[in-house]
């Protein structure tokens, strides 16, 4: 028991020197990011009730993460569940890249969605991919949070 | 052995500079100006006859002031030049294109003059020019030519053109014009719609109505034909237009994503991007039998590509070094080379029409740079850092770029604009192109009177 709180506390702080330092590194100070994945819900949308619409990515990043690889998830249990839907992928860069090449990263980054929809038995035929690179942000700031929330793929209705 | 080289190169050098010294007038455009050569531009003299009918044509109450204006305007925004005040010119435009009166433009401080006249020819426009060198008191050049009223506008431009090349020995670049990309609307949803003009913002057409979202319209060689990137239908894919005819194709079939297109040298072919499942190659497409090559294969984003002049070799960026940087390969698309090695991101390299330079966009610490490299990576140059710029593209002459800015928005995300701006190689002369809306992916097209 008292060796559970030890090692308790020792997590908090081990946390808290994590979230100080990356503090000190990034200069975030928006609990809507980790490392520069932006985690809140600002501009979410959703495909259906506990759906969320789309995923976010690091910068210069198509890795998904933990939480990406849930809501991807939960988009594949409702597309299997509403079968006669089909989506489209819409990869999307934030602005402080190269136009050609941002058009290329949102590309990789639908197709990363796509990818992980299809590991959940969603049928490529279901699924088109269409890149935005940094054409279409939904936050128009010009910080690193606004970025964040620019760097993402959004599973949209397409019938 | 070198040696003897070394000397032979040096008296070649030294012999140069005394021919030199006994020359005319002449502008260093290798270095940064800070002296511009003052130059008179006396108006084009007509005589009353030919200002009335010209006046009836094209609406212009003095078609020989006008003319003498657009030159005026290319000498100065060059940097090179610095055209004088009208008000202190001493003789008559029409006495001095038959002899100048050498002591009065000196008095001015000029060092070189433009003379000239316009006359209406059976409802032609002739208009003849001379360039005089004010401290010899020597004409330098005198040239003629007739053309119909309406080209105006690219006559003071050849003329631009021709006395830039006397004074510079290099070829101008102001018989020219831009395509680019007109923005509109708000940062979330902008407009976007192709754009050409002229070299100096005049003659401004919207060559799409804005339907659909277009990018990165490039040039052919003879500029007739350009190639750009249109979202029509929701698939974005490489078009080509034909600018005199308005007709306009998909280039090739491919099954997703094709991007940054460019021409090859000979205008023969269409290099550009294709995106399939996350990765993108680059493709060629060969205009007249339509066969697709494959060029590079790389899990990696290979993309903006651009060939040299002389059609050999390809520069391009790709992350397949984890980050995005410069490689150069073959034209068939062996030997790929690294050559950024610099500090920061490097992207949309564009080889210099001369041959000898790299132009790229650079990303180090948060800010945007538009730099130049020697083609195999050395001597890199930054010439002007800012929040956001890329997109070089080279005047025909090889001495300015034309680039496009993007501003930081402010705490509401408000402020948000995109515009044109050139710089010249040397870092200096950095300028607003003025276009009537916001402008973006500017290209620069060849001298149109070659």
């Amino acid at each position: 028991m008292k060796l559970n709180k030890i090692l308790k506390n020792t997590l908090l702080v081990i946390l808290a020197c994590f979230a100080l330092s990356a503090c000190a590194t990034k200069k975030v100070s928006t609990g809507q990011m980790q490392s520069d994945v932006y985690t809140g819900t600002d501009t979410v949308e959703y495909l259906a009730s506990g759906v969320p619409d789309r995923v976010f990515f690091a910068t210069n990043e198509s890795v998904l993460t933990t939480a990406s690889r849930e809501t991807l998830r939960k988009q594949a249990a409702w597309l299997r569940k509403n079968s006669d839907v089909t989506v489209v992928l819409e990869g999307h860069a934030d602005e402080r890249g190269t136009r050609e090449y941002n058009l290329a990263l949102g590309e990789r980054r639908a197709n990363a969605a796509k990818d992980y929809l299809m590991t959940y038995g969603i049928s490529s035929d279901r699924i088109s991919v269409l890149s935005y690179g940094k054409e279409r942000p939904v936050d128009s700031g010009s910080n690193p949070l606004a970025w964040s929330k620019n760097r993402r793929a959004v599973t949209v209705k397409a019938n | 052995m070198k040696n003897i080289k070394f000397i032979l190169s040096t008296l070649l050098i030294i012999l140069l500079t005394t021919v030199k010294s006994f020359s005319l007038i002449e502008v260093d455009i290798t270095r940064g100006n800070l002296n511009p050569l003052p130059v008179a531009v006396s108006p084009l003299s007509i005589d009353v006859k030919s200002k009335k009918s010209f006046e009836n044509l094209l609406k212009k109450k003095d078609i020989g002031e006008e003319i003498s204006l657009i030159v005026e305007n290319n000498l100065r925004t060059s940097g090179l030049f610095n055209p004088l005040n009208k008000d202190a010119f001493l003789q008559a435009p029409d006495i001095a294109n038959l002899k100048p009166r050498f002591e009065d433009w000196n008095l001015i401080k000029a060092q070189a003059l433009i003379t000239g006249k316009v006359t209406n020819i059976e409802d032609k426009l002739r208009v003849e020019f001379r360039l005089w060198d004010v401290l010899a008191g020597k004409e330098m050049m005198a040239l003629a030519f007739t053309t119909v009223p309406t080209n105006w506008r690219r006559v003071g431009h050849i003329i631009s053109d021709k006395v830039y090349e006397r004074l510079t020995g290099e070829k101008g670049y102001f018989d020219t014009r831009i395509i680019y990309v007109a923005e509109e609307g708000p940062k979330t949803n902008r407009i976007k719609k192709l754009a050409i003009m002229d070299q100096d913002g005049e003659n401004n057409k919207f060559l799409t109505l804005g339907n659909e979202l277009v990018l990165t319209p490039r040039f052919n060689p003879t500029s007739q034909m350009v190639t750009y990137l249109s979202y029509f239908r929701n698939l974005p894919r490489v078009y080509l237009l034909d600018i005199e005819t308005g007709m306009q194709e998909v280039v090739g079939d491919f099954p997703g994503m094709t991007f940054a297109p460019r021409f090859s040298p000979d205008g023969k072919k269409i290099i550009m991007s294709f995106a399939k499942d996350g990765n993108s190659d680059i493709y060629t497409m060969d205009l007249e039998n339509r066969i697709v090559e494959k060029i590079t294969n790389h899990p990696s984003i290979d993309t903006s590509p651009s060939y040299s002049p002389d059609g050999k070799f390809i520069c391009f960026n790709s992350d397949r070094s984890g980050y995005q940087q410069i490689y150069v390969m073959n034209s068939d698309g062996s030997n790929v080379k690294r050559i950024s090695f610099g500090n920061g991101i490097y992207g949309t390299p564009v080889w210099s029409p001369r041959g000898d330079l790299i132009a790229f966009t650079k990303l180090h610490k948060g800010q945007f740079y538009i730099g130049v490299m020697r083609t195999d990576g050395t001597g890199e140059r930054l010439l002007t850092e800012n929040f956001y710029q890329e997109a070089p593209s080279w005047s025909p002459n090889g001495r300015v770029l034309i680039f496009y800015r993007e501003t930081k928005t402010d705490d509401k995300g408000e402020g948000f604009s995109a515009k044109l701006w050139s710089i010249d190689l040397t870092g200096y002369n950095e300028r607003l192109v003025k276009t009537p809306t916001d402008g973006s992916d500017p290209s620069w097209s060849s001298l149109l009177s070659e």
